[in-house]
């Protein structure tokens, strides 16, 4: 299989060519530099992204609480992910960096805080 | 009328206003004073709860919320004062005193020796690009969105169209599709993406949301709520093809067409604006045309990443801090920066060249996409810095640093393209 990656590392963003079959890579091809090269390999067998999303907070002054997976999540799992942070509720206070649900779906990631949120 | 004396006054306690206040303290200002509108400090950053702030500073990939908790935490070291749910009215130069309101204290005087400028930006609305149709529930910028569902939690739409390609449509494209509506395309002037790459990859492309380049919004069609929008192809000259618009089903409308620094208070109190930048015009102090006071983030001009922002905002505080303790005078030569080939605008629009060893980072940013090019600053034809890019982009801040001994007149900068 042949994929056409956008590199994020920096603002250049090339497209580079990456040839495969699963998670192995048998051809890179377009890339700038080693950053690249990593990142399209990587992005190529398994996507993955940072999750922010918020949750419902009571007993504060605001009504939600922002958070994020304290590790990178794999893309295909995003949905999932979201699916089991909509049901949850805090209670402050919360300080940031708290885990809000830990290893998420399975995945060995904890959601956590990304703000202290003080008791009303 | 309540009084209140200190020695830096600054104008807003988001991000721009944060970092100042930080650094005036540490310079040595006795009494730093943050004005701020809002019910707490962070500004826009509060609601701007995905990644990619700090990979310059802190070299992390911090949330917005992490990012300005920073921030807050040091400006509570230094003893940073704020005086919250505080709207700030009208600015005196002269006098060096500021008139705001508070539901705390109400109509309040602030004396200071030096004022900071941080009343960032905001967003250009439906009605200030004119786009046709009725006038349905369903329409709000981006940024508008962003906070009822980031902040206040409320889905603003299902099915929803946003015009403009720029960093808060796409990151909303991808908090939308999160939240469990449909986004069923991005619409963009230009041929050319107006934010930075990597939210396209992450926040369209992860998700399938088509991004229709060289298009716009004619017409928004609904009574009570929106039915849906007119999307056309633009010609060469950006007009729309009549003939070539199609319907597109939707909810709701998101318009991330542009930020305009928020200047008000600069204009009324008479200092000098630049006219491409919409910000006041400042030197490499961020200082403006009144001695007294300074400037610095999206005020000045809209910035791409917040991390520029602080560091240009520390300058502003530190020598606001300097200005308020008599320590930032003399005279100086001072010679303009001039825009040169494929140049939108400089930052600082001036700079006071007598500085035995200073450094001035210039900040800009060029009219079109180009790739391969060289950027120059000179001053007539001595050069003074450059420095190679494979490609550059308006979405995307370029700068040069130059040392002040070596400038002897205008600073002017090209985008030169390479052989």
């Amino acid at each position: 299989m042949k994929k056409e990656i956008i590199c994020t590392v920096c603002p250049r963003g090339c497209h580079i060519m990456v040839e495969g079959a699963g998670d192995t890579v048998s051809s890179v091809e377009g890339y700038a530099c080693k950053r690249g090269l990593e990142y399209a390999s990587a992005e190529f067998a398994h996507p993955v992204r940072i999750l922010t999303t918020t949750v419902k907070v009571t007993g504060a002054q605001e009504s939600l609480l922002p958070v994020r997976s304290n590790n990178p999540i794999p893309k295909e799992k995003l949905f999932e992910c979201m699916d089991v942070i909509r049901a949850i509720e805090v209670k402050a206070p919360v300080n940031c960096y708290d885990v809000i649900v830990a290893d998420i779906c399975g995945t060995g990631v904890n959601i956590v805080s990304t703000k202290t949120v003080e008791a009303e | 009328m309540y009084n209140v004396n200190c020695d830096v006054a600054i104008i807003g306690g988001g991000p721009a206003g944060l970092a100042a206040a930080i650094a005036a303290k540490k310079e040595g200002a006795e009494k730093v004073l943050v004005l701020e509108r809002d019910n707490a400090p962070g500004g826009i950053l509060q609601q701007c709860i995905h990644p990619g702030f700090g990979l310059t500073r802190f070299k992390a990939e911090l949330t917005g919320p992490e990012y300005y908790g920073r921030f807050v935490d040091e400006a509570k070291e230094v003893g940073v004062e704020y005086m919250l749910d505080t709207m700030v009215l009208e600015v005196c130069n002269e006098t060096n005193e500021v008139v705001c309101t508070s539901s705390r204290y109400g109509l309040t005087c602030v004396k200071a020796k030096s004022i900071v400028l941080a009343m960032g930006c905001r967003e250009r609305t439906r009605a200030g690009i004119m786009v046709p149709g009725t006038r349905p529930a369903g329409v709000y910028t981006a940024g508008a969105a962003q906070r009822l569902v980031n902040r206040q939690n409320i889905m603003v739409g299902k099915k929803v169209v946003i015009l403009g390609s720029g960093d808060i449509g796409m990151i909303m494209a991808r908090r939308m599709t999160l939240e469990g509506a449909q986004v069923v395309m991005v619409v963009e002037l230009m041929d050319y993406l107006a934010g930075l790459t990597r939210n396209r990859v992450q926040c369209l492309d992860d998700f399938g949301i088509p991004l229709k380049l060289a298009h716009t919004i004619t017409r928004i069609e609904g009574n009570e709520r929106v039915t849906g929008v007119w999307v056309a192809p633009v010609d060469d000259k950006k007009q729309p093809i009549a003939d070539k618009a199609e319907f597109v089903e939707c909810d709701t409308v998101l318009f991330s067409v542009g930020l305009l620094p928020e200047n008000e208070l600069t204009r009324k109190a008479g200092i000098a604006i630049d006219p491409v930048t919409n910000g006041p015009a400042v030197n490499q102090y961020m200082q403006t045309s009144a001695p007294s006071v300074f400037a610095c983030g999206n005020v000045v001009h809209v910035n791409d990443l917040v991390d520029n922002v602080s560091e240009e905002s520390e300058r502003a505080g530190k020598y606001a801090a300097r200005y308020a303790m008599g320590k930032l005078d003399g005279e100086k030569k001072i010679v303009k920066c001039v825009t040169g080939r494929n140049v939108r605008y400089l930052c600082p629009q001036t700079i006071e060249a007598n500085e035995v060893d200073g450094k001035v980072t210039l900040y800009f940013r060029v009219l079109q996409p180009e790739e391969n090019v060289r950027l120059v600053a000179r001053c007539g034809d001595t050069q003074l810095a450059k420095c190679k890019e494979f490609r550059v982009n308006p979405g995307e801040m370029c700068h040069l640093t130059v040392a002040t001994k070596d400038i002897d007149g205008d600073v002017t900068v090209d985008v030169v393209k390479e052989d």
